[in-house]
């Protein structure tokens, strides 16, 4: 394979010159087809990368990796929706990792613009884009960009497919393909003759593939209605196989520790103790940590507490103040972007009263409930690593350079993943598993994470500040002036992935920052970077996880100052902006039976936010109970412009919303000496039944672009509940997590 | 010394120190890997097992302190033979990313054996323990009604 970063030089020229319509090349290099990955054998065809047939019946494609969403059974139904197949009569599998599973929306969202504003010129042009995906290798899963990659090319998929085996059955009947209709996986002739697709599969590889047309909505099946998932009763019976299920002949069981100084490297270390303990087999050097191989996961873990490691410092500040100083910093340095600057933001409107607040959130961790782990075999020159992970191209890539072998020698398994959130777009774990197996060729080796090891080894959400200026007038706000600093997470993960710089103003670090939905006539968002080496990455919802909390907040100081009700003085400015953005905000007040009155002993708070193409407002309430504050209802509502899966949908926004809350109200990580405090769920606790609100979530249709789901829920929840909060005590929280400052039932 | 171990009605002889957790020694030496490891400190729930009946945390139940027979995820029911509390969570599409559900479920099973009709903060109380960074609690909620209600029918 050709190295990434020349591949993705290539790309920029090719992206640069579609951004302004110079696509004749770009557009060609661009648009070759990526090799079929499946690979058929014999009595197999192979109609394109995402249906394959044979005498078994039909197997689906869905290489998008499976970590909750529903994602499994969404791509399938928009594959079956033109196929004429039913969900339960299919196989469905994950396929290996491969460039023709490239995620064409990854590069679309990266696009300049606010999002919502996009027009569908522009659209087209992200759509197009997209397709820089392929030459990236972006085989991947995050962003919430599963349903608008697959939405139109899977049904394409589907139903070329379909019109080719009808062209088979055609030909073999002595009939137009026009007389013949397709169901359940049969085609069907004017006289009744019935043919499996399986018995056409082999007809149909022979010939040209027959391009159609796709169905319009008011024939859909499947899309649009709730299915049934298609992991459930895997899930419900313990059989669902994750990661860290995976087992083998003559497997090993592996943990390990490394450096909790992240970036540190180890002086040495002592393992004479470990290596004298029960079921030890191995002690392994691991560069800045060590690895204990062993008969069984605990007795590994029981003989690395065994071992006495000096470890270097950190290449940051050893503690949790001067790590926020460091930041703070980077307000001294010019902006790495502007992305809004509407009117004058250096001038107060004449008779506008001004504000300003400053915020500040900390570090988190993903904390999915399976630890990280990977499974990896070296034999003969190959390496097969078994692991949950949502970028199966990249894992490939840098396990075969671990290894010293070429991507095409790297076989990865991508099983359920309990939990990404983000954390497994990283390869960290795999990588770890492959130095492992380099030590063992022949024998599989599971390595499995502790806890505490997790938790201390992320790519965290980054400590993010903000200062914020803000100007009323006449119930209305005149001016909003902010500036946010943090470290990139795209910035690192461009150096962990390819070792290249990031250039440019970085979108995702202020994304709910600059664009929210709402006209305000000086508005000026800007973005300062920190080179805090700290490692950050992609927390769900990324950027707008911080920026919603600090422009939702501020907004509601805003309305405060300027005597208005928060839900209507956003109401104002969205309406004035962008109507659906209106129509969340409508949809939770009515909900909620919002009035802008509270009883005594009852807050409410509102948030909006506009991320990954999607628009959703959350109403939250608070009540005080036996002198502690409980979150008893939220209501949330968003505007996916088309529902592919509702059930999903619901389950989704509630699901972002919960992994908000649970930050907003308990998450943090801190440092001392340079290691994260924190290492397991008593010192990161989460909403658990008792603690979690009553919930209505309403799905609505109405914009002309089909949004993401798995992240838009996660940034209104921390705003809402902080201006709940306010309501409640009249005490506003400008720093994060909550229960620092109120006494919230635990 | 080789300890005989009474799991889902089969006997298995296991030959390990006496520390070391039930938790792994089901899903390290036994193979039955539906119960999860989660944290460790039985903070997060997710190697919830029952003995006896009783459901407790795998992670923190020495090898020696087995006292009883051991009912796992598997003993419960299959993919083809579902208990009814299983059935009850696929019907109400509880699952996420599925990685708790072994333990919400058995222990949401030894909740409904010591109380066939749970009220909601009787939920509460009983599942607090177990962790679900998904958010899948309304569901979870709601397959216990359901489920208590068919083992009340059947």
């Amino acid at each position: 394979m050709a190295s990434i970063a020349k591949i993705a030089r290539r790309t920029f020229l090719i992206g640069s010159a579609a951004i302004v319509g110079g696509v004749a090349f770009g557009a060609y290099y661009v648009s070759r087809p990526a090799p079929n990955p499946l690979n058929p054998g014999d009595g197999e065809a192979a109609l394109n990368p995402f249906v394959l047939i044979d005498q078994n019946g039909v197997t689906l494609f869905a290489p998008r990796a499976e970590m909750g969403q529903g994602v499994k059974t969404s791509w399938a139904a928009l594959i079956a929706e033109e196929l004429d197949v039913e969900l339960d009569q299919v196989r469905v599998l994950h396929g290996p990792a491969a460039t023709g599973y490239y995620n064409s929306a990854f590069i679309a969202d990266g696009l300049p613009g606010r999002g919502y504003d996009t027009g569908n010129f522009k659209h087209a042009i992200g759509e197009a884009l997209g397709h820089l995906g392929k030459t990236l290798n972006l085989h991947g899963t995050g962003g919430s960009t599963s349903m608008k990659d697959g939405y139109k090319r899977m049904r394409q998929a589907g139903a070329t497919a379909r019109e080719t085996l009808k062209q088979a059955a055609a030909e073999r009947l002595g009939v137009e393909r026009a007389q013949l209709s397709t169901a359940k996986g049969v085609v069907t002739a004017p006289d009744g003759t019935a043919i499996p697709y399986a018995e056409l599969a082999m007809e149909a590889a022979k010939l040209d593939l027959v391009e159609t047309g796709l169905r319009p909505k008011s024939d859909w099946r499947l899309i649009g209605k709730s299915q049934p998932r298609l992991d459930m009763a895997a899930k419900a019976t313990g059989t669902a196989e994750f990661g860290v299920d995976v087992r083998l002949p003559g497997m090993k069981f592996a943990s390990l520790r490394m450096n909790p100084r992240q970036g540190g490297g180890m002086k040495g270390f002592d393992a004479s103790a470990a290596e004298a303990m029960p079921g030890v087999e191995q002690v392994v050097n691991m560069g800045a940590g060590v690895a204990v191989v062993a008969r069984n996961t605990w007795l590994a873990m029981q003989a690395l507490d065994a071992i006495e490691v000096d470890w270097e410092d950190a290449p940051y500040p050893a503690e949790t103040d001067q790590v926020f100083v460091k930041i703070a910093e980077a307000f001294d340095d010019a902006p790495n972007s502007v992305m809004r600057d509407d009117g004058n933001a250096d001038t107060l409107p004449a008779d506008a009263v001004e504000l300003t607040a400053d915020y500040q959130v900390p570090y988190l961790a993903h904390a999915t409930m399976e630890p990280m782990n990977a499974t990896a075999l070296l034999e003969d020159g190959k390496l097969t690593v078994w692991c949950g992970n949502q970028m199966p191209t990249y894992t490939q890539m840098k396990c075969a350079e671990e290894a010293g072998l070429e991507s095409e020698q790297v076989d990865i398994r991508t099983t359920y993943l309990g939990g990404g959130f983000g954390r497994r777009v990283e390869f960290d774990y795999a990588v770890l598993a492959t130095r492992l197996a380099k030590q063992m060729p022949g024998t599989p080796v599971q390595l499995t994470w502790s806890r505490e090891e997790d938790m201390r080894h992320d790519m965290y959400r980054p400590g993010a500040l903000a200062r914020m200026r803000g100007g009323v007038k006449d119930g209305q706000a005149v001016l909003l002036d902010g500036k946010v600093a943090a470290a990139s997470p795209v910035a690192q993960a461009m150096k962990r992935l390819a070792d290249l710089p990031q250039a440019g103003p970085d979108k995702v670090h202020v994304e709910g920052f600059f664009n929210p939905p709402y006209a305000i006539p000086n508005f000026r968002m800007a973005g300062h970077l920190s080179d805090i080496q700290i490692p950050v990455g992609f927390w769900r919802s990324v950027g707008n996880s911080f920026n919603a909390f600090f422009v939702e907040s501020f907004i509601d100081e805003m309305a405060h100052a300027a005597g208005a009700d928060p839900l209507e003085f956003r109401l104002d400015m969205a309406r004035r902006e962008w109507a659906p953005a209106a129509g969340v905000l409508e949809a939770v007040r009515d909900m909620s039976g919002w009035t802008g009155k509270t009883a005594e002993g009852t807050g409410r708070g509102v948030a909006m936010c506009y991320s990954f193409g999607t628009p959703v407002a959350e109403v939250i309430e608070v009540v005080e109970e036996d002198g502690s504050i409980r979150i008893s209802n939220a209501w949330i509502a968003c505007d996916v412009g088309q529902a592919i899966d509702p059930s999903i949908i619901r389950a989704q926004m509630f699901s972002g919303m919960a992994y908000g809350l649970s930050a907003a109200c308990f998450g943090e990580i801190t440092f001392a000496d340079g290691a994260a405090e924190q290492g397991n769920f008593p010192d990161y606790d989460a909403i658990r039944m008792h603690t979690m609100p009553t919930t209505q979530v309403q799905v609505l249709e109405t914009q002309a672009h089909l949004g993401g789901v798995g992240e838009p829920g996660t940034p209104p929840a921390a705003p809402a509940l902080a201006n709940a909060l306010f309501d409640l005590t009249g005490k506003r929280a400008r720093r994060l997590p909550l229960m620092h400052d109120f006494d919230l039932l635990i | 010394m080789p300890t005989d171990l009474r799991i889902n009605g089969k006997t298995h002889q296991v030959d390990l120190p006496d520390d070391v957790p039930l938790l792994w020694v089901l899903r390290d030496e036994v193979g039955l890997t539906g119960t999860k490891f989660g944290c460790g400190v039985a903070a997060c729930g997710a190697c919830t097992v029952h003995i006896d009946g009783e459901a407790v945390r795998s992670c923190q139940v020495a090898l020696s302190d087995v006292w009883g027979e051991v009912t796992t995820i598997e003993g419960l029911g299959s993919p083809d033979a579902m208990a009814a509390i299983q059935k009850a969570w696929v019907e109400h599409q509880v699952a996420q990313c599925g990685y708790c559900q072994s333990g919400q479920i058995m222990q949401a099973a030894s909740l409904l054996a010591e109380n066939p009709a749970p009220s909601d903060a009787e939920i509460d109380e009983a599942m607090q323990g177990n962790l679900c960074r998904c958010g899948t609690y309304p569901r979870i909620r709601a397959a216990i009604h359901s489920a208590a209600q068919k083992m009340q029918e059947a």
